[in-house]
């Protein structure tokens, strides 16, 4: 099996340890995981702007990189949901049609096509687990608290095989934090103030670490975090499923 | 650009006052936690989203015969039906109805189509005064505002400002802000309205075309007041207020309010079918850029909506920027997708005014891909030319530095503090990620720098 390994850009740039963590975990289940190495960016950020129409080339870039490989794996819930949803080629259609249906998101990958059942890994911290909402709402990593049907969450299924692992309960178990993408600077003060709430929950409920399947809500917590000059830490979920056991 | 502020600014001064941001968001976000509880409490609850969601989607297929019939039924029925093309047709019905009875004075229940229509300050400026029977419309009428919310109107006012404005109109105590006293004020002050005028606008929740009659829903029985006790009685309706057959409201009225309050239904549900003797009934259909909205392929469905305001009561933005920073009739995230096709310009901002986090379509009960239609607006409006040159100057830059690896990595190395093409991290004093979040440390080396190094054996 030849998984492709797909690094959102400012995950590439600003946290290389979650891309790291990733590809550990992806080797340790003795998988063949390649790097292509000239990938930037699946187009997200014009297109939730309302320029699709300018993400051609790195569309067409995004599939030339990723055909071939059985499945394409991101640590990103966000960047998959674009992926699956929007990449298209002209001048490969059959391939982009394989790689939206081949991308998975970190976590997904492990529980329904790994069927991972367990994992050798320690985090003895309690944890608020943050649901990103493109993963959540988008992929349905977990259960959606606005319909009636089942409880599931494929993130906490993970984490629950983490030793001495804490799992707290927030007060609103999947609000958005107010990323959004470009929104995040272009609506700043909702966006900062759905984060402080976001935030608030977690500490409420005692978190000494929030973490996610997508880094942006993270990176976007974390600017709040560490304004506040707040203990309270966020950490990738890849970084928890590969620490190491004590 | 124009001088009006678009939901970005209007957003920014409501969140000036943090507390009040933390009332408002804490105040809706109860009434979704009621409708969650609602919800969840029916087993077939996403079974009676879809039945709902199929039904209106028969209707919107087949508007032209529905409509027909539901004009013949409502003529057999004794009632006066009128279509007006858009607001000011609308407007100009209203009037005529009310001048050929020689009536300068009307009451009417919560209506949004006459809020869409501005209504009320068309009558006024030809010399007809309008009392909203609906405490929290009356609230927002007497504060000269408009509405914030489609459902629960003054729900950005707390009770001690509406004993504010009460205690300056209707003349209760200075500083008495107690709810009882003040709805027992607002109470006799509507029940003198409603024995005294002649004529009487509601809205529509629900027309049936199979009998020509419409249903009203309201949880203070304040329409009914007005319509049973005036000698004319006008109801206005958009035409997406169909549905085909009476058996289909034992689907819409167990999604409505549970949708909307987490009541099971409203307190009154009200039918109204022919006049009784001596009395008017109007019906006015009105139109108003839904053919238009009925054309466009991808913002159709949002012709489905039945005003339960569940999307606005969810919405993270919605609760954190307040109904009035939607500078549009209809706020939140359905009056994202509806406003931008009256008219794109002016509410180009809008569709944007969103994280896209797909709350909105969930609660939706009749399913509206909302979330997605505001992607897909934003679509158009750039595609339109309503984007600023500065917005599109950005997008191709980055695009140009996300097409070329070469350009990527090299931004990348030039200091990973100023990716250029990422627009959050632009590291400069004017970007407002910085204004209350701080930027992560900047790693010693990318991801790429680091597998070269330990998987491919690369020196740095």
């Amino acid at each position: 099996m030849k998984v492709g390994l797909f690094v959102p850009c400012y995950i590439n740039q600003f946290y290389p340890k979650v891309a790291i963590a990733t590809l550990e975990l992806l080797e340790k289940l003795g998988l063949e995981v390649g790097y292509p190495l000239n990938q930037t960016c699946c187009g997200q950020p014009m297109a939730n702007s309302g320029y699709e129409h300018l993400t051609g080339s790195t569309n067409e870039l995004f599939t030339q990189n990723f055909a071939g490989y059985d499945y394409i794996v991101s640590p990103s819930g966000s960047c998959t949901l674009h992926i699956k949803d929007h990449l298209h080629s002209d001048k490969v259609p059959a391939e982009a049609k394989n790689i939206r249906s081949n991308i998975y998101e970190l976590t997904e990958f492990l529980t329904d096509i790994m069927k991972v059942d367990s994992i050798k890994a320690s985090f003895p911290y309690r944890v608020g687990v943050h649901q990103s909402c493109h993963g959540q709402r988008g992929l349905k990593l977990a259960q959606m608290t606005e319909l009636t049907a089942p409880a599931f969450s494929k993130p906490e299924q993970l984490l629950k095989m983490v030793d001495g692992i804490e799992l707290v309960p927030l007060t609103r178990a999947d609000e958005c934090c107010g990323f959004g993408g470009t929104f995040c600077v272009a609506e700043e003060a909702v966006s900062v103030k759905m984060g402080k709430d976001r935030v608030a929950d977690h500490i409420k409920n005692n978190a000494e670490y929030i973490t996610a399947a997508d880094m942006s809500c993270l990176m976007h917590m974390e600017g709040i975090l560490k304004r506040q000059k707040s203990p309270v830490k966020v950490v990738h979920i890849a970084e928890i499923l590969n620490a190491a056991m004590v | 650009m124009s001088t009006v502020k678009d939901h970005a600014e209007l957003a920014q001064v409501f969140n000036n006052d943090e507390k009040r941001v933390d009332w408002h968001d804490e105040t809706l976000w109860f009434v979704r936690a009621k409708r969650d509880r609602a919800s969840h409490g029916i087993p077939d609850w996403e079974l009676l989203r879809e039945t709902a969601s199929q039904i209106k989607h028969n209707v919107l297929s087949n508007m032209h015969n529905y409509l027909v019939q539901f004009e013949d039924k409502a003529l057999a029925n004794g009632v006066k039906v009128h279509w007006a093309a858009n607001a000011a047709e609308h407007n100009a019905i209203v009037l005529s109805i009310l001048k050929e009875k020689g009536i300068d004075r009307m009451v009417k229940s919560k209506s949004m189509l006459t809020e869409e229509c501005h209504l009320n300050d068309f009558l006024q400026d030809n010399g007809v005064e309008v009392i909203d029977s609906d405490l929290g419309e009356r609230i927002v009428q007497l504060a000269k505002e408009p509405p914030s919310h489609i459902v629960l109107p003054c729900i950005h006012k707390k009770k001690e400002e509406i004993g504010d404005i009460f205690h300056e109109h209707l003349g209760t105590a200075a500083g008495e802000s107690d709810p009882q006293i003040l709805t027992e004020t607002a109470r006799q002050h509507l029940r003198e309205v409603f024995l005294t005028r002649r004529a009487a606008l509601t809205g529509v929740n629900f027309a049936i075309a199979e009998t020509g009659e419409f249903v009203v829903c309201t949880n203070e029985g304040n329409a009914d007041m007005g319509a049973h006790l005036a000698d004319v009685h006008i109801a206005s309706m958009g035409f997406e207020k169909l549905i085909p057959q009476r058996k289909h409201l034992s689907v819409f009225l167990r999604l409505l309010t549970r949708s909307a309050t987490g009541q099971p239904i409203t307190t009154y549900s009200s039918h109204f079918k022919k006049p009784r003797p001596g009395q008017q009934m109007h019906i006015i259909i009105v139109d108003n850029g839904r053919s238009i909205q009925l054309g466009r392929e991808d913002f159709r469905n949002s012709l489905k909506c039945i005003r339960c305001g569940a999307c606005m009561n969810t919405c993270p933005v919605y609760r954190r920027s307040g109904g009035h920073s939607y500078h549009t009739a209809v706020a939140g995230p359905i009056g994202s997708i509806l406003a931008p096709n009256l008219d794109m310009k002016k509410y180009s901002d809008l569709p944007f005014a969103s994280t896209l986090c797909g709350s909105c379509s969930n609660v939706c009960p009749v399913k509206i891909d909302i979330h997605d239609q505001l992607y897909k607006w934003r679509q158009v409006i750039v595609k339109n030319g309503y984007s600023t040159k500065t917005k599109t100057a950005m997008m191709k830059g980055m695009t140009l530095a996300l097409s070329s690896p070469a350009i990527f990595n090299f931004s990348g190395k030039a200091g990973r503090l100023a990716l250029k093409f990422i627009p959050f991290a632009v590291n400069n004093g004017l970007n407002p990620w910085y204004k209350q979040r701080d930027m992560p440390a900047p790693p010693e080396g990318s991801f790429t720098d680091w597998y070269k190094k330990n998987r491919k054996g690369e020196k740095s």
